[in-house]
């Protein structure tokens, strides 16, 4: 249960950094804040040659709050992003989301876009990526270029980074005025990877219980093998806040997941599981008091 | 690739600071944390029982945040200020979470104590009067086969109490002098 040897790498600038990846390849990992790489690497799934430790990289360490987006550095930590108030401010599911995301001590060390550049199906961050429109941007010997989350995502632990390649930062979309949103996860234990989950964003006008509902997308945790956006508007449009019933969209979630079983539940538990879940958070996201995401300041 | 064709890797000097005290020590870049501080520095009260993050006995204090020492390189903790359970309190002084530990029969073995001590002080740092239920949540990163819990649940209301009073008592202390 101890890693292979490797070379340690610290580049101190992202030119330095994206250097040594150049130059070590296939043979080279990026590391990050570790909590999921190192496991791998204790547990011999892996032998990288090479880490190219990110942790002293200047520059990468801040969340920027702008018009558009909530840009996230790659050594921001799942901690420092879940409380950031600005952040909170313009994009409460940030948060919403974080909470859910392992144990405190996990957050306090791994990082955000770490936890995207993983893309485990039971992750959280990876959901809300492609729920929030959000652009990850990477940086490699061929330069910048910038990939829409909704395509970023291949498979189970797999995306269209290439070797040596780092995320430089994942800027996260803000909603337009008026959604409201939730997340929601059932795990055996608070902290644990969910059985299912989900993260939502509802579009409403109005203000007060006499609002109405005109859409809502939903991005599910464990369920699917890669991060979807899924459109409830068809089922959900036209409610009001206070007394919608959601009983539309079992259909549509149904025909959206298509969850595997594993030793914590079956296939068809975790089925009823993600249907009652996005019944909840509709109701918890419409009736919510959380910010609306309709701030157009951010107060950092 | 093996291990046998690789051409040993480059020791490197680490110096950490751990418990306000500095230390150097030459180990591979793949020395954890967790082995750095129990062989190379011998302190042992930092325990570990998993090695993949999900036990939490091997939990420390970076610069005053939990995190878990298994889950950390050597090499990846210079520059920050540690803190194990070596530097929480000693048997004439306990901490706050320590003497709350002894009061709640919050340990049994013992072999998950060092990870919950440090994971409660950070958390009543933060939350200085937390509800039980509060205190379910701050702990619900940490296993124990002992105890069932309940009494850890007590002693992180406990520690915070003695927290509390110590300060009144040492402002009071401040005030009459
Ligand atoms: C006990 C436990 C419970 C957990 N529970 C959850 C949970 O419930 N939900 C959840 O989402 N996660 C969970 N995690 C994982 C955690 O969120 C990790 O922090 C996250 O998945 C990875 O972020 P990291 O910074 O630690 O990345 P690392 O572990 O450093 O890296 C992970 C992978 O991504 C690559 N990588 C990282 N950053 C970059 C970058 N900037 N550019 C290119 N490649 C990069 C690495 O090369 C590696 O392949 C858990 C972890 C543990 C140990
Ligand atoms: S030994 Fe580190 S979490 Fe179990
Ligand atoms: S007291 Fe024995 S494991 Fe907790």
């Amino acid at each position: 249960m101890k890693p292979a040897p490797f070379v340690h790498h610290s580049p101190r600038t992202l030119d330095e950094a994206v250097a040594v990846l150049g130059d070590v390849g296939h043979d080279g990992k990026v590391l990050a804040g570790g909590q999921s790489l190192i496991p791998v690497l204790n547990m011999r799934l892996a032998q990288p040659a090479h880490l190219v430790d990110i942790n002293r990289v200047a520059g990468l360490d801040t969340v920027t709050v702008t018009d558009t987006s909530v840009r996230v550095g790659a050594i921001v930590r799942h901690a420092q992003l879940e409380k950031h108030d600005g952040a909170y401010a313009v994009l409460p599911l940030l948060r919403q989301a974080l909470r859910n995301v392992a144990h405190p001590a996990i957050r306090n060390r791994g990082t955000t876009v770490g936890s995207i550049a993983h893309a485990d199906a039971a992750g959280e961050m990876p959901s809300i990526a492609v729920l929030t429109d959000a652009v990850i941007e990477a940086i490699g010997p061929r330069g910048r270029r910038e990939i829409a989350a909704r395509e970023f995502f291949e498979g189970p632990l797999q995306t269209l980074l290439e070797a040596d390649e780092i995320l430089e930062a994942v800027r996260f979309g803000r909603f337009a005025p008026g959604t409201r949103t939730a997340f929601l996860e059932s795990a055996r234990r608070h902290g644990d990877y969910a059985l299912a989950g989900l993260g939502v964003a509802v579009d409403v006008e109005g203000d007060g219980p006499d609002a109405v509902v005109r859409g809502a997308r939903a991005a599910y945790v464990s369920v699917t093998d890669i991060p979807v956006v899924l459109d409830l508007s068809e089922a959900v449009a036209g409610q009001r806040v206070s007394s919608a019933s959601w009983d539309g969209v079992e259909e549509l979630v149904q025909a959206g997941i298509a969850p595997e079983a594993d030793i914590h539940a079956s296939s068809d538990y975790r089925r009823a599981l993600a249907v009652e879940l996005t019944r909840r958070a509709l109701t918890t996201a419409a009736t919510t008091t959380e910010p609306a995401t309709t701030t157009t300041e951010g107060h950092a | 690739m093996t291990d046998t064709d690789q051409t040993a890797p480059a020791l490197v000097d680490v110096t950490l600071r751990v418990n306000g005290v500095e230390h150097t020590r030459t180990v591979e870049p793949r020395r954890l944390l967790s082995d750095f501080l129990r062989h190379d520095l011998r302190l042992t009260g930092t325990h570990v029982g998993c090695e993949h993050g999900v036990c939490g006995a091997c939990t420390v204090l970076v610069d005053g945040d939990p995190m878990r020492s298994c889950l950390m390189f050597a090499v990846s903790a210079q520059e920050h200020e540690l803190t194990t359970v070596e530097g929480l309190g000693t048997q004439e002084a306990m901490g706050p979470v320590q003497q709350a530990f002894v009061e709640c029969h919050g340990l049994q073995c013992g072999f998950c104590t060092p990870g919950f001590v440090t994971t409660i002080s950070a958390f009543i740092e933060e939350n200085p009067d937390p509800t039980l239920e509060e205190a379910r949540e701050a702990i619900s990163g940490n296993l124990c086969r002992c105890t069932g819990y309940q009494n850890i649940c007590k002693a992180v209301v406990r520690a915070a109490e003695i927290r509390r009073e110590r300060s009144t008592s040492s402002t009071e202390a401040g005030e009459r002098a």
